[in-house]
């Protein structure tokens, strides 16, 4: 008898796998089984968007960055085809979304590995929709090799100086995030700054402090934020970074070494809102601080080397 | 003996010589060094004022109340002669740059003409909104294009010295990048004829007052390594460092910190109550196992666990292989943005890797929350009749004046942009009109 149960058991759980295989479509097979949601990047953007623009909702750029344009595409597609109208992309409505659109993945990773300009409508000859992009600057990014290789042996042997541990380990992050990211055409960045504001502040947060933990990094990126803020200083980034005598790294060049990718993550943590210091304007490091009016700022706390006051 | 004399009077000269050019060419390079990061500094100004006006210019073509539209028309043209004084402080003499400065001059001349107009009485015309939008789409492309400048000079650390020298010596092979970048935006101009740095989330305040929600029993040392011990995923409190604030701190707080060489972490803890305000941990994170949505519900999960209670998501974003989710309150269908969390889930295992809690420990107390004055039907009609509203929410935002109000929150599109528009939800008045982006053409990747 309850080798009987047993064996029921058994068939009832194969059963149950083959509903799970046979629930899971072999269309839907492009997509991962993620549930795509506002602010992810990757392929199945990618084909989100593709797909949405097939059918004609999404007229944005197919740049693997889920913004506010495929949202809208998403939920105005969800309202037409009477699915919940949520802005996620689970699976019912990818399911839907692959019913009624066709993806032509090879030709649109193509398209975006070349840099083209390119929409992928429905009803309309492929060819007719992809132009070369002028300004995917191929001439414009090569001419510079003759500046470059002394700098970048300068910056290794300053590395090398300064913080050996921390070079190696980061150079074989970097490589890698490259490598996944090279695909989309756009990146998230936080509201009301550019890469290019995220790197000058790397830079100067890698010049000043990257021999401390990860926190204080962070705490001299909290600060250069807190003093843009301030009524008593620049009001950019790049205003409170170059302000003369305010950051030893900038005055010593120091600024100009290669950052790495721990000071980038602590910069973007500390535009997202994280500040380990407490609201401070100041810091200084008590080992070399040469100025006694500096000692009399109220201080808040001390993380690694550096004491962040008022 | 004569000779032995000479000798050492040579010597002395030789020497002294030496020492006095070491230190010529020192003080060289910290001139050099000085006049460069003024360079830099007009540079990196310039492409960010550009990339502010593009957004300014934006909003406005969403606005429709004078009270809003002429403040924000006179910041455009603060914009412009800001920019103007950067291009100005650049080395750039000898290169034609003259069409993109007019260019600057022209949003500014038409900026200043109409933020002194009576908008009221006399409102934008269709002609000047066509104008309006004719500048937001010359204004991005010059954008791009030195934000594309911008990234090569930082990538390849140009130096403005050697612009400078290049222009000087008229060099016939000028390569230089930062040059061709300079002309490439001045064609594009040739083919037409203070920012939001409070956190990532809108609406917060970022006046400075009293923590409103900070109760409890007061925690010793102790159990503040205890409490950290749990959070940090350790074991023993024995490698834990604590440390606790000086006089400066707005509150009194214990700093832990932990680290073991692969992983590093610190917490922030108010010393009344123990509560969390600032977590980092770090670590390095591996290839993506888990979605975003997965990390989401993780993030939820764990401020829930941490006794905030009905908080909802506003924002979520990956970043390499962390996803970053921006929580407000939510008090009975109102949304107060000034109570806000931000959570940083790894994911490739579904770690927390961070929580900063201190703008909801800050702000976050019982609201009498009243009931809106208008409907959402009424409220509709102060905002921009080209704006198509999507979606509306009850929020309560702070305002310019730093006050606390009762608002009706629209997301709307506008041409390809999408806009947060807070309208008072008593008086009608446009209290607040954002450009929502949050991303950007990948300059690394083409």
């Amino acid at each position: 008898m309850t080798f009987r149960k047993y064996i029921l058991l058994v068939i009832i759980c194969l059963f149950a796998i083959g509903l799970q295989e046979t629930s899971n479509p072999k269309e839907v097979d492009a997509f991962t089984n993620q549930i795509i949601q506002r602010g992810s990047v990757g392929d199945d953007v990618i084909e989100l968007q593709a797909r949405l623009q097939y059918i004609g909702y999404y007229k944005g750029k197919i740049d693997g960055v889920f913004g506010w344009g495929t949202y809208w595409a998403l939920r105005n597609f969800q309202k037409d085809y009477g699915l919940t109208i949520d802005g996620l992309a689970g699976l019912k409505t990818r399911q839907k979304l692959v019913n009624v659109s066709k993806f032509d993945g090879k030709w649109v990773h193509t398209q975006i590995a070349k840099g083209n300009d390119f929409t992928y409508y429905g009803g309309t000859d492929l060819a007719k929709q992809t132009k070369p992009n002028r300004n995917a600057p191929k001439g414009n990014t090569a001419p510079q090799p003759k500046q470059q290789p002394n700098q970048n042996t300068q910056n290794t042997n300053n590395n090398n100086t300064n913080a050996t541990n921390n070079t190696a380990t980061n150079t074989n992050n970097a490589n890698q995030n490259t490598a996944n990211t090279t695909n989309n055409t756009a990146v998230n960045v936080p509201q009301g700054f550019s890469q290019n504001d995220i790197n000058l502040m790397a830079n100067a947060v890698y010049g000043e402090a990257r021999g401390e933990p990860y926190e204080g990094q962070v705490a001299v990126a909290a600060v250069i934020l807190n003093r843009v803020e301030s009524p008593t200083f620049p009001n950019t980034v790049a205003g409170v970074i170059f302000e003369p005598r305010a950051f030893t790294a900038v005055a010593d060049g120091q600024i100009w070494l290669t950052p790495n990718d721990k000071a980038r993550e602590a910069v973007l943590d500390a535009i997202n809102g994280w500040d380990p210091t407490g609201e401070a304007i100041y810091y200084f490091n008590p080992d070399t601080a040469t100025s006694s009016w500096i000692w009399g700022r109220p201080q808040i706390k001390r993380i690694g080397k550096h004491i962040f006051c008022k | 003996m004569l000779r032995w004399i000479t000798i050492i009077v040579l010597a002395i000269g030789v020497t002294g010589t030496a020492i006095w050019g070491y230190k010529e060419h020192q003080e060289k390079n910290a001139i050099l060094i000085q006049a460069e990061n003024t360079y830099q500094r007009a540079f990196h100004e310039l492409t960010y004022n550009m990339d502010l006006m593009h957004d300014k210019i934006g909003t406005a073509i969403a606005m429709n109340s004078k009270e809003r539209l002429s403040p924000q028309l006179a910041e455009i043209w603060r914009l412009t002669s800001d920019s103007l004084s950067n291009v100005g402080q650049l080395p750039l003499t000898l290169l034609p740059f003259n069409k993109t400065e007019e260019f600057l001059s022209k949003i500014g001349d038409f900026t200043y003409r109409t933020a002194i107009r009576d908008l009221k009485k006399d409102p934008l015309t269709d002609k000047e909104l066509d104008t309006l939008k004719n500048l937001y789409t010359q204004a991005g492309n010059i954008k791009d294009e030195l934000r594309q400048v911008q990234h090569t000079a930082l990538e390849n650390n140009l130096r403005w010295m050697d612009v400078q020298l290049a222009l000087a010596t008229e060099d016939t092979q000028a390569d230089n990048t930062i040059i061709d970048g300079f002309k490439t935006v001045e064609k594009k101009v040739e083919g037409f004829a203070e920012g939001n740095i409070d956190s990532a989330i809108s609406g917060t305040s970022s006046e400075n007052h009293k923590y409103e929600n900070v109760e409890g029993p007061k925690i010793d040392e102790n159990e503040a390594l205890n409490y950290s011990k749990d959070i940090f995923n350790i074991k023993a409190t024995k490698d834990l460092r604590v440390t606790t604030t000086g006089d400066g701190a707005d509150i009194p707080l214990y700093s832990v910190s932990y680290s073991d060489g692969k992983k590093n972490a610190y917490l922030d803890l108010t010393q009344q109550g123990g509560h969390p305000i600032t977590l980092l941990v770090d670590r390095p994170v591996g290839e993506k196992q888990i979605s975003l949505n997965e990390g989401y519900k993780i993030a939820e999960k764990y401020i829930q666990e941490h006794n905030f209670e009905s908080m909802e998501l506003l924002n979520s974003s990956q970043y390499e292989n962390v996803g970053i989710y921006s929580f407000i309150y939510n008090q009975n269908g109102v949304r107060v943005f000034a109570d806000a969390i931000e959570v940083k889930v790894a994911l490739d295992n579904g770690d927390i890797l961070g929580l900063t809690a201190n703008n909801y420990f800050l702000n976050h107390h019982k609201r009498e929350i009243p009931k809106p004055g208008l409907s959402t039907e009424q409220a509709k009609d102060f905002v921009n009749p080209n704006v198509a509203i999507q979606e509306d929410y009850l929020a309560v935002i702070t305002n310019d004046l730093g006050e606390e109000v009762l608002t009706y929150e629209f997301l709307g599109i506008l041409g390809d942009d999408t806009y947060r528009i807070f309208i008072n939800a008593m008086d009608g008045t446009e209290e607040k009109v954002e450009r929502l982006n949050g991303k950007e053409i990948n300059y690394a990747g083409i």
